[in-house]
């Protein structure tokens, strides 16, 4: 380890290694820390994400594909479904490898990597500028100095509160999620299952992922306004003990996901946000992964360019194109989330009704899409704008 | 405000350290690592959003107050570990 470096990267998770990865390629000098004693372990996430997405940033590798998916199945509350076509194809991630992987490009690019190093504070000078970080490394306390502050430190983020942005989530923006990895269950390998209704997962959906033979990830995430009445963990059991009585059950985890808009703000005194730690997550969907990889890469290029250029009021620039690329997208996401979650059971009851009365060739998402429509009109312009640009 | 007594415990055991409570907490009053985790107590507001967003139902809110320090071993590590990093 050097004695001071231009950028520290906080958190080695997809949005923190792409950021790192980013910043080393610009030339600047890159420390990366992870709090975990592993990159990619323990795993919080659902571990879906579209191929198109993920080619951007590497060319897909069996060894951290669990699964290539090709449809969805939508199950209505009264157990119908509907199996919309897809365009592309998608994969089930092995994360704890994919993460790996991102973090060795990372390295590649000349980053230095440091695991069980916990960043408990943030290194100002006397006039409150943020000129480092302070760690706890394998137990010892280190201060070290940088130029700018990249946080990737999650759901969890605290960093960039320690620089004045207000990062807390709206408890009816986040989601409380739990997770089981199953195996000896019968699961079809080419869909991704998302269950819906108040019996499963009230405002949220319920997944079932294919994972490898006889094995899926079985998760669901509902806002905090619901699990306050119900926590996710008995919505999960309830599931699995229905669903799968005689699974053996592999991992389970719990999580949070900000299915936010992105904060208000993501640059501020020599400190950068990307990934969840920003609420970088499609707040319709809940993944994150891509979007925060997106964030991540943006952020190290304006990093990088900021440490060339000796001008650290360069960072600005990281926000204009954030919301120019994906930010703008996210806001219309958000109205659509607000109305889905909005759908009683009857409505999503009878939306899958008449999705199954559209001829096989129009059975898109955005079919499924128009036939929601009908029956909450006031999304329709919010989906306009998203069709439009 | 000054408040009596801590109101918040979380069952340091059972706690996956997802850190779904520390993105809700408005007060910054959650310190999480890789397996400890403690509330600082001199921030807290047991405003009980933690509470609320468990997805394993460990955070306990005790309307009450912790009188007596809870008897696992581990909380009274992580409450010291908290403090002694600020």
């Amino acid at each position: 380890m050097k004695t001071r470096y231009d950028i520290i990267v906080v958190g080695a998770g997809p949005a923190g290694s792409t950021a790192a990865r980013y910043a080393a390629a610009g030339g600047a000098s890159v420390l990366m820390l992870e709090k975990d004693r592993d990159v990619g372990y323990p795993v919080r996430c659902g571990e879906a994400v579209s191929h198109e997405g993920v080619i951007q940033f590497i060319q897909p590798d069996s060894k951290w594909i669990a699964a290539t998916v090709t449809k969805f199945r939508l199950v209505a509350p009264n157990g119908k479904s509907v199996v919309p076509r897809l365009d592309g194809i998608g994969y089930v991630l092995e994360r704890r490898i994919f993460d790996y992987e991102l973090a060795k490009l990372a390295a590649e690019e000349g980053v230095e990597v440091v695991t069980k190093a916990y960043v408990y504070d943030l290194l100002k000078n006397d006039d409150g500028v943020v000129v480092g970080i302070r760690a706890l490394i394998k137990d010892e306390k280190i201060d070290i100095p940088c130029k700018i502050v990249v946080a990737a430190d999650g759901v969890e983020s605290r960093v960039g509160k320690w620089a004045g942005i207000d990062t807390t989530c709206h408890i009816r923006d986040m989601e409380s999620c739990a997770q089981m990895t199953i195996s000896g269950i019968n699961v079809e390998q080419d869909v991704l299952d998302f269950y819906f209704g108040d019996d499963v997962s009230p405002g949220g959906y319920l997944w079932v992922f294919p994972k490898g033979k006889n094995t899926a990830n079985v998760g669901l995430g509902l806002s905090v306004e619901e699990a306050k009445k119900k926590s996710a963990i008995k919505f999960l059991r309830e599931f699995i003990e229905k669903k799968f009585p005689n699974a053996a059950i592999l991992t389970h985890i719990a999580g949070g996901v900000p299915c936010a808009k992105t904060c208000d703000r993501i640059v501020a005194n020599n400190v950068i946000l990307v990934g969840d730690a920003a609420h970088q997550v499609n707040p319709v969907s809940g993944g994150g992964i891509i979007s925060g990889m997106i964030g991540g890469m943006i952020g190290g290029q304006v990093a990088a360019e900021a440490i060339t250029k000796k001008d650290l009021s360069h960072l600005t620039e990281y926000e204009k194109r954030w919301q120019k690329r994906l930010g703008w997208r996210h806001e219309v996401f958000y109205n659509i989330k607000e109305a889905i979650a909005s759908f009683s059971d009857d409505t999503l009851n009878s939306i899958c009704d008449s999705a199954l009365k559209l001829p096989e060739e129009k059975r898109t998402l955005g079919g499924i899409f128009r036939a929601a429509l009908w029956n909450k009109p006031s999304m329709l312009m919010e989906v306009a704008k998203v069709f439009v640009s | 405000m000054a408040k009596p007594f801590l109101m918040i415990h979380i069952r340091p055991g059972k706690c996956d350290y997802c850190g779904c409570c520390v993105g809700v907490c408005p007060e910054d009053a959650i310190e999480l690592q890789e397996s400890k985790i403690a509330v600082i107590e001199e921030r807290c507001t047991n405003c009980r959003k933690c509470v609320w967003a468990c997805p394993w139902e460990v955070i306990e809110f005790h309307r009450e107050g912790i009188k007596d320090l809870p008897k696992e071993i581990s909380a009274l590590d992580n409450l010291q570990f908290a403090h002694s990093l600020k």
